[in-house]
C-alpha cells in the first residue's frame, strides 16, 4: 500500500495531473441532475469504448481485401476462440451505442439543454451524431457480403444523382470505377482510422465543454433561460444547493454503464453476431439486399418516394435536416427549457418516432418488393383452385407460371407489389381485367406480348372467380341496361 | 522592443514558409486523393471485354453472362467477376444490358415465363427490351455497347453503371425532374 502511495506521488510531482483530476471529479452539480434521466451521455461513451476495444480485437484476425475479407470473417466466426463472441460484441455495441446517442439527444432537445450558453455543445452533438451513423454505415460494408456489395452500389447509385459532380462523387467513393478491392481498402480507413479518431477528438470536445458551462439544470417549468441573467442563475445552482459530481452523480452513470455492457454482452450471446451474408460475389445474384436495421427506413423512404420527387428529397433533404439541427440553438436559444411548456418541441418528438418508426416496421415486411420466388415457391390454397372449371384452373397455372404471384398475393401468399387479388373479381369486370392485364398500368407491367389469346382467357377466367361467396362480383351495368327493355 | 518585433517578424516569415511548404505537399496529396476520379492518368477503365462465343446466347433468349472487370487487381477477388444479361433478340440483333438496376443499381433478375426483370430492392420492373415497366426507376436498364468479333460478344465495360452515368449510353442520363411519364 505505502509502495503504491509511493508510486503515486511521484508520479504525480511530475505528471501534476492530480489536483486538476481531484478537482474536476468534485466539481459541483445542480442536486437534480443527479437522475436516471442524465445517464445516456456516459453510457454512450461507455460503449464507445467498448467499441474501440472490440474494434481493434477484430482487427487482429480481419483482413481488409475484398478477396480475403469474408473468409476472414468465416475464421473470426468459426476458427478462432469466441472470434464469434467478440464480432457479436463490436455488432450489437454498435446497435446500443446508435441507441443510445439517439435517446440521449432527445433527452438534451426535450430538457432544453441545447439553449444558450450550451449551443456548441449541441452542434458537436449533432457532429458526433453522423459520425455514429457514418461509423455505422462503413462498419456494414466491412461486413464485406452480399448485402454491403450491393449496398454500395445503392450508396454510388445514389452519390451519381448529384448534379455535375455526381460521376466524380461515385468513383472517389468506390476508389476506382467499380466495388472492388479498392472500395474496401478506403471504408476500412474510414472506419478504422479517419472517422474514430474524429469522433475521439470530438467526444473530447464535448465532454471538456460540459464540463466548462456545467451539467444542464433540471428544467423547471417557467423558469426562462435569458441570455443576461442565466450564468449568475447557474452559478448559484450549482454552488449554493449543488452536491459534487462524485460520487452523487456518478454513481448512477457507472450503474447505468455497466446495466448497459451486460446486455450488450447478454444481446451477444443469445443473438450471437451479425452475418456476414453471402459471399461478394456479384454474380450471385439470387439475392435480396436489405441494409441493417438503423438504415431500414432509408431503405423504405426510398421505395415509397414517388420517382420525380427521389432525387430532390435524397440531396436536398438532408441538407435542410442538418441546417434545422444546427440551427436549432440559434433560433430557439432563450426562453423555456422544459418539454412541459414546450408541445411542439414534444410532437416533434412524437412524430419523428413515429414516422422513423412506421418506416422501419414497413421495412421489415418490404411490400414493395417483389417475392422473387412466388411463381416457383409459393402455393395458390386449395380454396380458390377447388370446384373450379379446368379453364379457370388452368388460368391458376397461368398465374403462377407467369410470375404475377410475386407481386399479387393470394390468400395472404405471395408478393405485396400489387393489390391482393382474394376479391379481385368485385373490383374489376372481365372486360376490365383483360384490359387491366394486357396493358397494365397503375403500376403494372403490360402483359400483352407475353400472353397469348389462350392464355388470357384462361387466366381472366380464373381471375373472375376470385370474390367473397358473399359478393356478387362486377358487372358492367351499361350491358345489363342494354339487355332489359 | 525593437528585439521583440523583429521576432515577430522572423515568426511571420517563418509561418509563411510552412504555409508554402505546406501548399507545396497538399498537391500531391490531393492529387493522390483523386486519382479515381483523374481518368486521363489510368487508360482502359472502359475496354471490350469477351462474354464469349455468341452460340452459347441462342436466338429469341436472354441469358446471363459474366466478364472480367478489364482493370482488376489482386486484392479484388472475386469482386471482379461481373455479370450482365444478354438478349438474342433473333439471331442477328443484340442487347446487353447490365445487372444494376437503373434505380438504386441493385441486381435485377430475369424472368423467361413472363419476359420481365425484376428488382428485389424496391421493386424496379422491365420489359425484355430494358424499357422501364414499374416501380420507381426514372428510365429502362443500362445497356453495354457491343460487338461481334470472330464469333465472339464483346461488350464494353469496366464501370459501375449508375444513374448518373449509364454505361455505354452516356446521353440518357438519369436527371429529368418533372418528365413525362411513358405511359401518359
Amino acid at each position: 500500500m505505502r509502495l503504491i502511495r509511493a508510486v503515486g506521488t511521484w508520479l504525480d510531482q511530475r505528471l501534476q495531473l492530480g489536483a486538476p483530476i481531484a478537482e474536476t471529479m468534485q466539481h459541483p452539480i445542480p442536486r437534480e441532475t443527479a437522475s436516471w434521466t442524465y445517464v445516456f451521455g456516459s453510457a454512450a461513451m461507455t460503449v464507445f469504448a467498448l467499441q474501440l476495444v472490440t474494434g481493434i480485437l477484430l482487427a487482429l484476425i480481419y483482413v481488409p481485401s475484398a478477396g480475403e475479407a469474408w473468409n476472414s470473417l468465416q475464421i473470426l466466426n468459426h476458427k478462432v476462440a469466441l472470434g464469434w463472441f467478440i464480432r457479436a460484441l463490436h455488432g450489437w455495441g454498435s446497435n446500443f451505442m446508435l441507441a443510445i446517442v439517439l435517446i440521449h439527444m432527445v433527452q438534451v432537445f426535450l430538457f432544453g439543454a441545447y439553449k444558450f450558453p450550451r449551443e456548441l455543445t449541441w452542434i458537436l452533438g449533432i457532429f458526433l451524431l453522423l459520425m455514429t451513423l457514418g461509423m455505422a454505415f462503413t462498419g456494414q460494408v466491412l461486413r464485406f457480403d452480399q448485402d454491403a456489395y450491393w449496398g454500395l452500389g445503392i450508396g454510388a447509385s445514389i452519390s451519381s444523382r448529384v448534379p455535375i459532380v455526381g460521376p466524380a462523387l461515385v468513383k472517389l467513393l468506390l476508389g476506382g470505377p467499380i466495388i472492388a478491392g479498392a472500395t474496401l481498402s478506403r471504408f476500412f480507413a474510414f472506419h478504422v482510422f479517419v472517422i474514430p479518431g474524429l469522433l475521439i477528438g470530438f467526444v473530447g470536445l464535448h465532454l471538456l465543454l460540459v464540463l466548462k458551462l456545467g451539467i444542464n439544470e433540471w428544467p423547471m417549468p417557467g423558469r426562462l433561460v435569458r441570455r443576461s441573467d442565466y450564468r449568475e442563475k447557474y452559478h448559484e445552482l450549482t454552488h449554493t444547493e449543488g452536491v459534487p459530481f462524485v460520487p452523487n452523480g456518478i454513481w448512477k452513470d457507472a450503474i447505468f454503464s455497466g446495466v448497459m455492457l451486460l446486455a450488450i454482452a447478454a444481446c451477444a450471446i443469445y443473438f450471437g453476431p451479425f452475418g456476414p451474408s453471402g459471399q461478394p460475389d456479384p454474380r450471385i445474384i439470387q439475392t435480396a439486399p436489405r441494409p441493417d436495421f438503423f438504415f431500414l427506413w432509408l431503405y423504405a423512404l426510398l421505395s415509397l418516394l414517388p420517382p420525380a420527387l427521389e432525387t430532390p428529397v435524397l440531396l436536398i433533404g438532408p441538407a435542410i435536416a442538418l441546417a434545422i439541427l444546427l440551427g436549432l440553438p440559434f433560433f430557439s436559444g432563450e426562453g423555456e427549457k422544459s418539454w412541459r411548456r414546450r408541445p411542439i418541441a414534444v410532437l416533434t418528438i412524437l412524430l419523428s418516432a413515429v414516422t422513423l418508426g412506421t418506416f422501419t416496421n414497413m421495412a421489415d415486411h418490404a411490400p414493395w418488393s417483389p417475392v422473387m420466388d412466388a411463381s416457383t415457391a409459393a402455393a395458390i390454397p386449395a380454396k380458390f383452385v377447388t370446384g373450379r372449371t379446368p379453364l379457370q384452373v388452368q388460368g391458376a397455372l397461368v398465374f403462377q407460371s407467369k410470375q404475377c404471384h410475386n407481386c399479387h398475393s393470394i390468400g395472404d401468399i405471395g408478393g405485396k407489389r400489387g393489390p391482393a387479388l382474394d376479391a379481385v373479381a368485385v373490383r374489376l369486370t372481365g372486360d376490365q381485367l383483360v384490359r387491366q392485364v394486357l396493358q397494365g398500368g397503375g403500376n403494372m407491367p403490360a402483359y400483352g406480348k407475353n400472353l397469348n389469346p389462350a392464355e388470357t382467357t384462361a387466366l381472366v377466367g380464373f381471375l373472375e372467380t376470385l370474390h367473397p361467396s358473399a359478393q356478387t362480383p362486377a358487372h358492367d351495368a351499361s350491358l345489363t341496361a342494354g339487355i332489359q327493355p | 522592443m525593437s528585439d521583440i518585433s523583429r521576432r515577430q517578424v522572423v515568426l511571420k516569415i517563418a509561418m509563411l514558409f510552412n504555409g508554402a511548404v505546406g501548399v507545396l505537399l497538399a498537391i500531391p496529396i490531393v492529387r493522390y486523393i483523386l486519382s479515381p476520379v483523374s481518368r486521363g492518368r489510368k487508360p482502359g477503365y472502359e475496354d471490350w471485354v469477351s462474354l464469349g462465343s455468341i452460340a452459347g446466347f441462342p436466338a429469341g433468349q436472354t441469358r446471363l453472362a459474366t466478364f472480367r472487370n478489364p482493370v482488376a487487381n489482386a486484392s479484388d477477388g472475386e469482386t471482379a467477376a461481373l455479370p450482365c444479361w444478354v438478349r438474342n433478340i433473333d439471331g442477328n440483333r443484340f442487347q446487353v444490358f447490365a445487372i444494376n438496376c437503373a434505380h438504386l443499381g441493385c441486381p435485377v433478375r430475369w424472368f423467361p415465363q413472363s419476359r420481365l426483370f425484376m428488382c428485389p430492392c424496391h421493386g424496379g420492373v422491365y420489359y425484355e427490351d430494358g424499357a422501364r415497366a414499374s416501380g420507381p426507376p426514372e428510365r429502362g436498364l443500362f445497356e453495354y455497347s457491343f460487338k461481334i468479333l470472330d464469333g465472339n460478344l464483346q461488350i464494353q465495360a469496366g464501370e459501375l453503371p449508375t444513374p448518373g452515368f449509364s454505361a455505354a449510353n452516356k446521353n440518357k442520363t438519369l436527371i429529368q425532374i418533372g418528365r413525362q411519364s411513358p405511359c401518359a
